[in-house]
């Protein structure tokens, strides 16, 4: 579970991946965690967020609607919920 | 009952008209009336009992005449949530021969929804149709739904209490006459604020609850009409509350006949959030159908990224504005509205405005000047203001 610091960043094997671990956050910081990582990616980043908190289902792709990001669907990373979203 | 100025009376900055709004004078002159005159029991054969009969009588005509049907097809439940069980419960029961499903919409209120999965307790079964962005129901959807073999009821609201979308009746009414499906609709959103007419809607069922209209509490509305497959599984020998029945016909008789001023005076209140808010705000997330004739007028809902909704309420209500909220920390579980979800809205940072009879300019003002400075302030202390 991430701090005040922000939430785990972490290459997942290419530098246009990150990972956004949200897991244990409320809404709405996973948005917020999402957010903070996207606005330092460069254009074509790949970012999966993993949150367990049930409006992230909602929250994340209309954020990308939104902020004009692409929401690139829904799956299960060990267990948890992972959104993934391509920044523009 | 003289105006209300205080803004200690709670009716200056209150704009939550949808959850129930302050009575409407004709309703407390109606109340004090009723209580003072018809107190007897409306099925006793003796005088005071006649006299409470003929209020009643009287409230199920006004109710009949606003919304076009006769007076012997509309009685006074308890609630509208109490008459929304009545009509799914008795409407199903009627048809189980037919069939054990009720269609309905993903955004019904949580009355239908409820209603629904105690349908499905009993051994019955519901299609829930989705919507779109705006909240409006999928007819392909529904069609091939209703035209199922075994549908009992189909369930459609006139229009949504969140996001104040009004749904296609026409083309429900279409479908569900092909398909030979009685249908209720809960016209929660609309009576009081457009024109309710059961004759051209082609429902069965409708219902109600007076406190949307400036009716007291205790008044929902039913209309079962004549020929409606309609059982209701228990007695029903609880008598009606005549004084809040009284009260709620006089409100809805008084705010029908300002209704086209007030739908004209209402809209531009709405409209001008509408326009307004996203020009002094950022991330924001305006919900239901831009068009406003596609929408009921007294509703807004919308959502401001990043925002917790609990804190922006508790600012809100400090300034005096009384809103509510559709997200899911404002909730006892963690799931935000069911509405904003089927919608795909964005639903953390979520308000519902609902305006209505004592609504003035100076309270739209007041919230276009308190709103985007609440918001700034609040993303700036989470660290959020540049995202």
């Amino acid at each position: 579970v991430t701090g005040e610091s922000g939430p785990d960043q972490e290459g997942a094997g290419s530098p246009d991946e990150r990972l956004v671990d949200s897991r244990g956050r409320r809404c709405p910081l996973p948005v917020i965690d999402l957010a903070k990582v996207a606005a330092a990616a460069p254009s074509g980043t790949l970012i999966t967020v993993l949150a367990d908190d049930p409006a992230a289902r909602y929250d994340i792709p209309a954020w990308c609607r939104m902020r004009g990001q692409t929401f690139e669907g829904e799956r299960d990373i060990d267990g948890a919920a992972a959104y993934l979203v391509r920044i523009s | 009952m003289g105006g209300v100025q205080a803004s200690e009376d709670g009716v200056t900055g209150f704009l939550d008209y949808a959850s129930g709004g302050p009575l409407h004078p004709a309703a407390v002159e109606a109340l004090h009336n009723a209580w003072v005159t018809a107190w007897a029991d409306p099925s006793r054969r003796y005088r005071a009992g006649r006299q409470a009969r003929l209020l009643l009588d009287a409230a199920r005509q006004a109710v009949a005449d606003t919304v076009g049907c006769q007076p012997d097809e509309i009685s006074f439940p308890p609630s509208g949530v109490a008459a929304v069980q009545r009509a799914l419960a008795g409407g199903l029961a009627g048809r189980r021969r037919t069939g054990p499903t009720l269609v309905t919409s993903a955004v019904e209120h949580s009355a239908v929804l409820h209603a629904a999965e105690t349908h499905e307790d009993s051994g019955g079964q519901t299609v829930l149709i989705p919507v779109n962005r705006y909240a409006r129901l999928d007819l392909t959807a529904f069609q091939q739904a209703v035209g199922a073999p075994g549908v009992a009821l189909a369930s459609v609201q006139s229009a949504n209490q969140e996001v104040g979308t009004r749904q296609p009746l026409a083309e429900v009414a279409a479908v569900c006459r092909t398909a030979g499906v009685p249908w209720h609709t809960d016209a929660g959103a609309s009576l009081g604020y457009e024109r309710v007419d059961v004759t051209a809607w082609g429902c069965a069922l409708l219902t109600a609850d007076a406190r949307t209209w400036g009716g007291p509490s205790g008044a929902g509305v039913l209309m079962v009409r004549r020929g409606t497959r309609f059982v209701l599984p228990s007695a029903d020998d609880e008598p009606e509350n005549v004084p809040a029945a009284a009260a709620a016909a006089a409100a809805l008789l008084a705010v029908t006949a300002e209704q086209e001023s007030e739908h004209r005076r209402l809209a531009a209140l709405i409209e001008r959030l509408r326009t307004e808010l996203p020009r002094r705000i950022d991330g924001i997330d305006l919900i239901g159908d831009p068009d406003p004739a596609g929408r009921v007028p007294q509703l807004l809902t919308c959502s401001f990224l990043y925002l917790d909704s609990e804190s922006l309420l508790e600012r809100l209500d400090r300034a005096g504005i009384a809103v509510t909220s559709g997200s899911a920390c404002t909730t006892d579980t963690l799931e935000p509205s069911h509405v904003l979800a089927a919608a795909g809205a964005f639903t953390a940072g979520n308000i519902r405005v609902s305006v209505g009879a004592q609504t003035t300019n100076a309270d739209i003002d007041r919230l276009l000047a308190v709103l985007p400075t609440e918001v700034a302030r609040l993303r700036a202390e989470s660290g959020t203001d540049a995202l």
